[in-house]
């Protein structure tokens, strides 16, 4: 909520198929959004959604800790985009 | 092996095997300074995660304080028309012909102090706090977006890379070498036929004309 003030726009979901719709709606072709800032909580349901645009230059889907605090799937992003390019994990 | 044993493909797969010797050469350049930009993206990645993260809890914690000591209605009514705007400006850099993104951030208000979009009449100085974090650990995040992003695309350049240099390393270059020594092999072996024929046909016609025979 207080990214609002921040001046970005913020889109409140409930549940799994609502976040789903959402996020297909914010990368529309003809959206213009370059960075997508997602909680984490909601990385399990849009894992896949997120992985399409891992090898496109925009937009930037990045994670962020929701009220829960950290959660580890970050990390875990971290570490498989290191073995993708190193082809082992050396963190 | 499907090649024709020809004086032309040889001197074809010769210029090939050049070709790409030269190519995993440079190749290979490439793919080790990706790997060296990468590792040092990898370690900024990290660094700034985890400030965004402790950054973002302590926001969030003090929003969590704000929104005790306020109403529901007064919080959700202080936050609900944003004054402050952001827009995002998008260009690209060129990292070893990978193009990675850079992010150029405009507020439509150059004061930062004036993130506020609420009088401080009726809400609590908790709000003004969090607000304050929240601000803070925003540049972090469009820094983190940019380390991120550049990190994912450069993950998979240095994946498409490595492949390419295997390929070539293990699968085209000794393919193209077996090659060319099958090919000189067997245009030795044509020489070497050619030349018994002529002799065993010297031979044939010294007999012919002088009855000329080796003892």
């Amino acid at each position: 909520m207080g990214f609002k003030a921040l001046g970005l726009e913020v889109f409140p979901v409930m549940g799994a198929e609502d976040a789903r719709s959402t996020f297909r709606q914010l990368t529309r072709a003809g959206e213009s959004y370059a960075i997508i800032y997602v909680e984490e909580n909601l990385a399990e349901v849009l894992g896949s959604e997120i992985d399409k645009f891992k090898d496109v230059p925009s937009p930037a889907v990045i994670l962020i800790p929701g009220r829960e605090g950290p959660l580890g799937y970050a990390q875990a992003a971290l570490k498989a985009a290191v073995e993708r390019a190193v082809g082992s994990d050396i963190l | 092996m499907a090649v024709t044993p020809t004086r032309m493909v040889l001197n074809k797969l010769k210029n090939r095997l050049k070709t790409a010797t030269r190519g995993h050469k440079l190749l290979k350049d490439k793919r080790d300074e990706l790997m060296r930009q990468f590792l040092e993206v990898v370690r900024k990645n990290k660094e700034l995660r985890a400030r965004v993260e402790q950054g973002l809890t302590d926001a969030f914690s003090a929003m969590t304080v704000a929104s005790a000591l306020m109403s529901r209605e007064m919080l959700e009514q202080a936050l609900l028309y944003p004054r402050q705007s952001v827009e995002l400006g998008m260009g690209y850099k060129n990292v070893m012909s990978v193009k990675v993104p850079v992010y150029e951030f405009k507020t439509r208000d150059t004061d930062p102090a004036d993130i506020y979009p609420y009088g401080f009449a009726h809400t609590s100085g908790e709000l003004d706090d969090a607000l304050h974090k929240l601000a803070l650990v925003f540049e972090d995040m469009l820094e983190l977006a940019q380390i991120e992003k550049t990190m994912q695309l450069l993950a998979q350049d240095i994946e498409k890379t490595r492949r390419r240099v295997n390929a070539l390393e293990y699968v085209m270059i000794p393919e193209m070498q077996a090659n060319i020594k099958y090919i000189s092999m067997k245009l030795e072996e044509n020489d070497l036929a050619t030349k018994v024929r002529l002799m065993k046909v010297k031979d044939m016609v010294l007999e012919k004309a002088h009855d000329f025979r080796y003892p």
